[in-house]
């Protein structure tokens, strides 16, 4: 009996059947791989990161004296601000460990509490005069070696020469420990401060605030005259090859590595057109030119993806091109155009090549108050932060990542609501 | 550019009208001139030797028809026939396909639409075009049926615009069931509802002519008989030019009937002089089924 079609269908099933789970397989292995590697960065960022958000402060009970702060018993807030409040906090040290008499551990000793304790207090002084001649419980940042010691980075088995901390400063923070003078707080510095040489001082919040401009200006420049752009090419312009020229050239720019963007910046806007260094206008400029292909590549795949049957409408009741653009396509194409560039914007505050070129790359201490000032951006921040020696920087480049990170979920998740909520179906 | 197979063409008709009783004979399928009654006493739109070509292939081949005031054209015909790409000109929306060429001469009440100086929004806004998918806006009804009136400034006021939108909506047959739902999205509506939202949004503008590509296929039977229902009632105050592919329903909507065969047109005359008795041989075969 020769096998009938069935038959011969039966014999190939299993064949098929099995190539089928094989692929699913496949699959399956790959999205794990993929999701581990997500979950490995994520742990390892977290796991680094996650400590820098608290930070050691040292209670000191501090006498304002007026004898240091304003000897002359003027109140002039010039001469308060001058005063050696340093004077004050080394003081309260050698009160705290009056045993401690040799100068060298003197000075080891003044150094377990944060350069930065000085600004705190002359800020408590400015703010209000009346303290002077009183006492006060101040907490401080510690130094960040006590800080490191405190959060278990500083290993105490390792030889007392090969550590940073020796036995006697180990045995003060101890003390201090001991007497509830050392408390580990939220970091309120990191979110708050500029950059700074002390990891204890330092903050992302000049960063923030540099890629917030640059951000804005990239924005400014690169929505609308990307749309405008796009909707030229898409609806109005001749197809020629003059247009395809144009066309094959966007493509390329959208694969051209940042750098060169960044070389670009730096030749024509610092050196010919002598714009200011350093600055977020500049920035927002290069990023501009970097986000642009992008973002008139995704309109004019938005503006292609409106139905023709709306153009047909819009054409066959005698509205003009303009009138079928601005009233039907435009309205939308828009989620996308819109999806397209926080993905851009996305891509821009992540980046950081061009920006090396063009100085953003310089130690700012200061928030920037405009994009004319010189600033530098979350990832560039980052950068500079893990090129530190200090231990405790170790961390805030993990916090900063974590942050810089968390900018981008939002903006991407930003961008799925966009598209799920203005959605069109025809 | 009028040339003497133009003026033959013109002549033509009485001949074949002269034909017609005494000539049992059909004409055979490879003749492809124009059999029939092309011209009308007072014609709305004039279409003389009409070819259209994308890029190097010609998709139809010397049309010549003449469109009545206050008539319905049907025009009918195998798949890739030709007949949409004509309709298409009727409007100049072959303009949108950049690889379409039109020749020959196309008028409306004797001025040549492919004419430089014939501004083509004039031209749409006076011959609104009706889609084989009903198409209308994603805004809401009123917005789709006031769209027309609005860019085209025909409305003084907001009370202007909404007496035009009523009287609209009321001459599509739509009225009654969209009163209460006119801020509602018009691509809410069902499928017979948006088609005649879009004869609305057509007649909103008040053109002088209408044509209507294939405007049921989508529909069901029951949309359908409404649709052909209002054909018939638009047909006092318009011309109404119809593409479709169900011979029953150019039997039951036109006074006259075109059929187009791979590009040619074939045959004209009164419906039911086509459908009772057709002069061409592939007339004959397509009506009876024997092909198409």
């Amino acid at each position: 009996m020769t096998p009938t079609t069935a038959d011969k269908i039966q014999a190939g099933l299993k064949k098929r059947y099995a190539a089928e789970r094989r692929f699913r397989g496949y699959g399956l292995v790959s999205v794990t791989i993929g999701l581990a590697a997500l979950l490995l960065l994520f742990v390892s960022i977290i796991g680094n990161g996650y400590s820098a958000f608290q930070q050691t402060f040292v209670k000191l009970d501090v006498q304002f004296d007026e004898a240091v702060i304003d000897p002359k018993g003027t109140r002039d807030p010039q001469s308060l601000a001058r005063a050696d409040y340093g004077q004050l906090i080394k003081k309260t040290m050698r009160e705290l460990f009056p045993e401690v008499k040799n100068r060298r551990d003197k000075r080891k000793l003044y150094k377990l509490v944060s350069p930065g304790a000085v600004f705190i207090l002359q800020d408590m002084v400015r703010k209000d005069p009346e303290l002077i001649g009183t006492s006060q419980t101040v907490w401080v940042p510690a130094d960040d070696d006590v800080d490191m010691l405190i959060k278990g980075y500083i290993d105490r088995d390792v030889p007392e020469s090969a550590r940073r901390l020796n036995d006697k400063e180990i045995a003060w923070i101890d003390a201090l420990a001991a007497t509830g003078s050392l408390e580990k707080r939220f970091n309120k510095i990191f979110f708050t401060a500029g950059d700074s040489r002390e990891p204890e001082l330092a903050g992302i919040w000049g960063a923030v605030v540099g890629s917030f401009y640059t951000l804005v200006v990239t924005l400014a420049l690169s929505f609308p005259i990307g749309v405008a752009a796009a909707v030229y090419l898409q609806e109005f312009a001749p197809r020629n090859r003059w247009t395809d020229f144009i066309e094959v050239n966007i493509n390329n720019l959208a694969a051209v590595p940042s750098i060169v963007f960044g070389l670009l910046g730096l030749s024509v806007f610092l050196n010919f057109m002598s714009l200011p260094r350093s600055a977020p206008l500049v920035g927002g400029l290069v990023l501009s030119l970097m986000t642009l292909p992008t973002v008139i590549i995704a309109s004019r795949a938005s503006l292609q993806s409106v139905p023709p049957s709306i153009r047909e409408g819009a054409l066959g009741m005698g509205a003009s091109q303009m009138q079928m653009v601005a009233h039907h396509v435009l309205p939308l194409a828009m989620p996308g155009m819109l999806t397209g560039t926080i993905i851009g914007m996305a891509r821009a505050l992540g980046e950081s090549a061009p920006l090396l070129m063009i100085g953003m790359v310089a130690f700012i201490v200061n928030v920037p108050e405009g994009p004319l000032d010189p600033s530098t951006v979350l990832p560039v921040q980052i950068y500079l932060w893990a090129d530190t020696p200090e231990r405790a920087f170790v961390e805030r480049t993990s916090a900063a990542t974590l942050v810089l990170l968390a900018f981008l979920v939002i903006m991407n998740g930003a961008a799925v609501w966009l598209r799920k909520r203005f959605e069109q179906r025809w | 550019m009028l040339n003497q197979k133009q003026a033959v063409l013109l002549e033509r008709p009485a001949k074949t009208n002269d034909v017609l009783p005494s000539a049992p004979v059909k004409i055979q399928d490879t003749d492809t001139k124009t059999v029939g009654q092309v011209t009308v006493d007072k014609p709305i739109m004039t279409t003389r030797n009409v070819d259209v070509y994308y890029d190097d292939k010609q998709a139809i081949r010397n049309v010549s028809i003449d469109i009545a005031y206050n008539e319905v054209l049907s025009m009918i015909g195998p798949s890739g026939c030709g007949k949409s790409t004509f309709l298409r000109c009727l409007n100049r929306m072959n303009d949108t396909i950049e690889s379409a060429r039109v020749t020959g001469s196309i008028e409306l009440e004797g001025h040549d639409i492919y004419d430089k100086k014939t501004d083509v929004v004039t031209l749409r806004a006076r011959v609104g075009m009706v889609f084989q998918k009903p198409n209308p806006f994603p805004k809401s009804v009123y917005e789709n049926v006031a769209y027309g009136p609005r860019i085209h400034g025909l409305a003084r006021n907001q009370s202007e615009l909404d007496e035009i939108v009523e009287t609209s909506l009321r001459r599509a047959g739509l009225w009654d069931e969209v009163k209460d739902r006119l801020r509602e999205p018009g691509t809410g509506l069902s499928g017979g509802q948006q088609q005649r939202l879009c004869i609305a949004r057509c007649i909103a503008v008040n053109p002088d002519v209408i044509l209507m590509d294939e405007p049921c296929s989508a529909l069901d039977p029951i949309a359908t008989a409404r649709i052909e229902e209002l054909i018939d009632e638009l047909r006092q105050n318009y011309s109404i030019v119809i593409v479709t592919h169900s011979m029953q329903q150019a039997a039951r909507v036109s006074q006259r009937t075109a059929y187009f065969h791979l590009g040619d047109l074939i045959e004209v005359g009164e419906t039911s002089i086509i459908f009772t008795n057709p002069q061409h041989k592939l007339t004959e075969d397509y009506l009876t089924g024997r092909f198409g």
